[in-house]
């Protein structure tokens, strides 16, 4: 039985009078790195918060590693959260920041965490204040994986960097994940750098989930149709996700696979991640969610109701 | 892959060992040594000056001082070293504040403004543990260090109360003897991290706090402290002078005439009294016009019980502000 990483039910977090997540119901397997997008406001942070035991859920609940209580302390014992910005103790060096985490969780693996930072070129002596936003995450990173956790968990981890220092930072996530199966959930609205390394998909909008599932599935059940602006309206086999009018030609993001049909004069296409996210992202009614009951066959905006 | 085989059932790890609490000692240590070295640096140099000056006034008190009345004392002694003295404890009435403000204050908000909460509370320790674990052991130390200075200023002190100079009651004096000192630098502690995470922000809670000791300070010396017991009823004019003279009065027939200060005697002396040409001290001219004075004092044994009481009802609320904060912490959400 593979266990869910996340489980929320009915979730829902308000702040003041606005609900900044509402009637979020989602299961994230374990063994993926799953990304969660949408854009700001959308609820990203609060559900990773929530996740973490940083914020008490408003409704509904939240488990995590397979049915613990989110933020008890066996839950805090197998998730490691890089938060946004990787808020670290500035003037504490990284030798002081391995010790101080160290003291403050029941395994941490020394050697790991200065082998990986000699690898990075970070000395143990450098206050954490006095690196680059690039080592800076690093050394948040270092930290969470010497924890040896479950579950990562990482909130807009490369939003601040370079191109360079993301790469570097994504290829040391995607290592731990091969090396130690550890479970990844990022947030992230730099659709272009999920598209490496995520392969489930969250998209939240909105405050509610949008879509969720396996990307190799909803790539696989999605095609971009291109055919001409004047039949656009008459296209109706299968649930239209989004419609891009051009001149002559309309591009259609539908839910089909490869063996649906295509009419006469359409032709279609394969979809990647960051069109499926960005068709989605355009149109907050429609949704694409596991389950025998939704989805396929039905309308997209009856789907969410 | 090891996900994938670890336990799914709810509650399997529940049982596990929790983080032992001694390691937040190192962790305390490392992230607080400068607000506890300055609190050490700025106790230390004040211990060493009380030291040096307090030699020179028990040298001073020893050579010239037998009896205290002699004018050798007045001048060797409380004429020089007076000042000193009245300086210094009214200096050290604003040092649990600042400690409060300074050490107490930005433990919490500054991991509030910074956003290092996440990290903090995120750890395996378990946020309220950590909470508590740093916040006792903040606690203990600043109380201990104020505690170990009392001592130093009450052997400083001391003199002044054998030449009769000043009594260990005085409202300036009192509070940084015995018991209390330490009492209101932890109440001043608790008061900084309450704020601190009441606030969120470093500054403003530095101010709050000072705010909220002056006023708490204010309101125990002006109005509390002289009800923690019963004070104690004379109509004699010689008050033992260690005692704490709380009011005074005078009544004619049984019923309450005037205070001992204010328009009410003044009036009554320049009618009564001839403006005080009589010969007779207004005192005495009252009572022979039938006044009777009454005083209300808390005799100088009770000093002991006094630096009980406030020491416990200042512990108590200490502990109530920490374990405020400590459920702040638990319940906050991110």
């Amino acid at each position: 039985m593979i266990m869910n990483i996340i489980e929320t039910s009915g979730l829902g977090k308000r702040y003041g009078g606005t609900w900044a997540l509402r009637e979020c119901t989602l299961a994230i397997p374990a063994g993926h790195v799953a990304a969660l997008v949408g854009p700001n406001g959308a609820g990203k942070t609060t559900l990773l918060n929530l996740a973490v035991g940083l914020a008490e859920p408003s409704a509904g609940g939240i488990t995590v590693l397979g049915g613990l209580p989110a933020g008890s302390p066996a839950a805090l014992d197998g998730i490691a959260f890089v938060a946004q910005d990787t808020p670290l103790y500035k003037n504490l060096s990284a030798a002081d920041m391995l010790h101080l985490t160290r003291n403050l969780n029941r395994r941490f693996d020394q050697h790991y965490a200065e082998t990986r930072l000699g690898e990075l070129g970070i000395p143990l002596h450098r206050k954490a204040g006095k690196m680059s936003g690039g080592q800076q995450a690093q050394l948040a990173l270092t930290l969470a994986l010497a924890r040896r956790p479950k579950l990562l968990v990482l909130d807009e981890p490369v939003a601040m960097l370079d191109p360079v220092a993301r790469h570097d930072f994504m290829a040391t996530v995607l290592t731990a994940m091969a090396d130690d199966g550890v479970s990844v959930v990022l947030s992230s609205h730099v659709l272009a750098e999920l598209e490496r390394v995520a392969d489930y998909l969250i998209l939240l909008s909105r405050g509610r989930v949008q879509v969720a599932g396996e990307v190799d599935g909803l790539l696989a059940s999605h095609r971009m149709l291109t055919g001409p602006t004047t039949e656009a309206d008459k296209y109706a086999e299968r649930p239209v996700v989004h419609v891009q009018r051009g001149g002559a030609q309309t591009h259609l993001l539908v839910r089909a696979t490869a063996d649906d049909p295509v009419p006469p004069s359409w032709e279609a296409h394969p979809v990647d991640l960051e069109e499926l996210a960005m068709a989605y992202l355009r149109e907050p009614g429609a949704g694409a969610l596991p389950g025998p009951s939704r989805g396929r066959g039905t309308q997209p905006s009856e789907v969410t109701r | 892959m090891t996900a994938l085989t670890m336990p799914t059932r709810p509650g399997h790890d529940a049982g596990l060992r929790p983080v032992p609490w001694r390691r937040m000692a190192w962790v305390t240590w490392r992230q607080h040594r400068a607000a506890l070295g300055g609190v050490a640096v700025f106790l230390g140099a004040l211990a060493v000056y009380l030291w040096l000056t307090g030699l020179q006034i028990h040298h001073a008190y020893a050579a010239d001082c037998h009896p205290a009345s002699s004018l050798a004392c007045t001048i060797n002694f409380t004429g020089r070293y007076a000042v000193n003295v009245n300086i210094i404890r009214a200096f050290l009435q604003v040092v649990p504040a600042l400690i409060g403000a300074f050490a107490g204050a930005p433990v919490l908000a500054r991991e509030l403004e910074t956003g290092t909460f996440r990290f903090a509370w995120t750890q395996g320790f378990g946020r309220w543990r950590w909470a508590l674990a740093k916040l006792v052991l903040l606690a203990v130390v600043v109380a201990a260090a104020a505690g170990a200075f009392t001592v130093l200023f009450s052997w400083y002190a001391s003199p002044f109360f054998a030449a009769g100079y000043a009594i260990p009651f005085a409202t300036d004096l009192f509070d940084l003897l015995g018991v209390a000192f330490a009492a209101w630098t932890l109440a001043a502690f608790a008061i900084g991290v309450l704020a601190g995470m009441v606030i969120r922000r470093v500054v403003p809670a530095i101010a709050a706090t000072l705010a909220a000791y002056a006023g708490l300070a204010l309101a125990t010396t002006l109005w509390l402290r002289e009800h923690y017991m019963r004070p104690l009823l004379t109509t004699k004019t010689n008050v033992p002078g260690s005692a704490w003279v709380v009011s005074q009065w005078y009544t004619k027939g049984g019923k309450y005439a005037f205070g001992a200060h204010g328009s009410g005697i003044v009036n009554a002396v320049s009618q009564l009294c001839h403006g005080g040409n009589s010969g007779l001290s207004p005192a005495q001219c009252l009572t022979q016009h039938g006044y009777t004075a009454w005083t209300s004092y808390q005799p100088g044994s009770r000093f002991w019980p006094f630096q009980w009481i406030e020491g416990s009802w200042l512990l108590a609320l200490s502990v109530l502000l920490i374990a405020t904060t400590i459920w702040m912490v638990r319940r906050r959400a991110a």
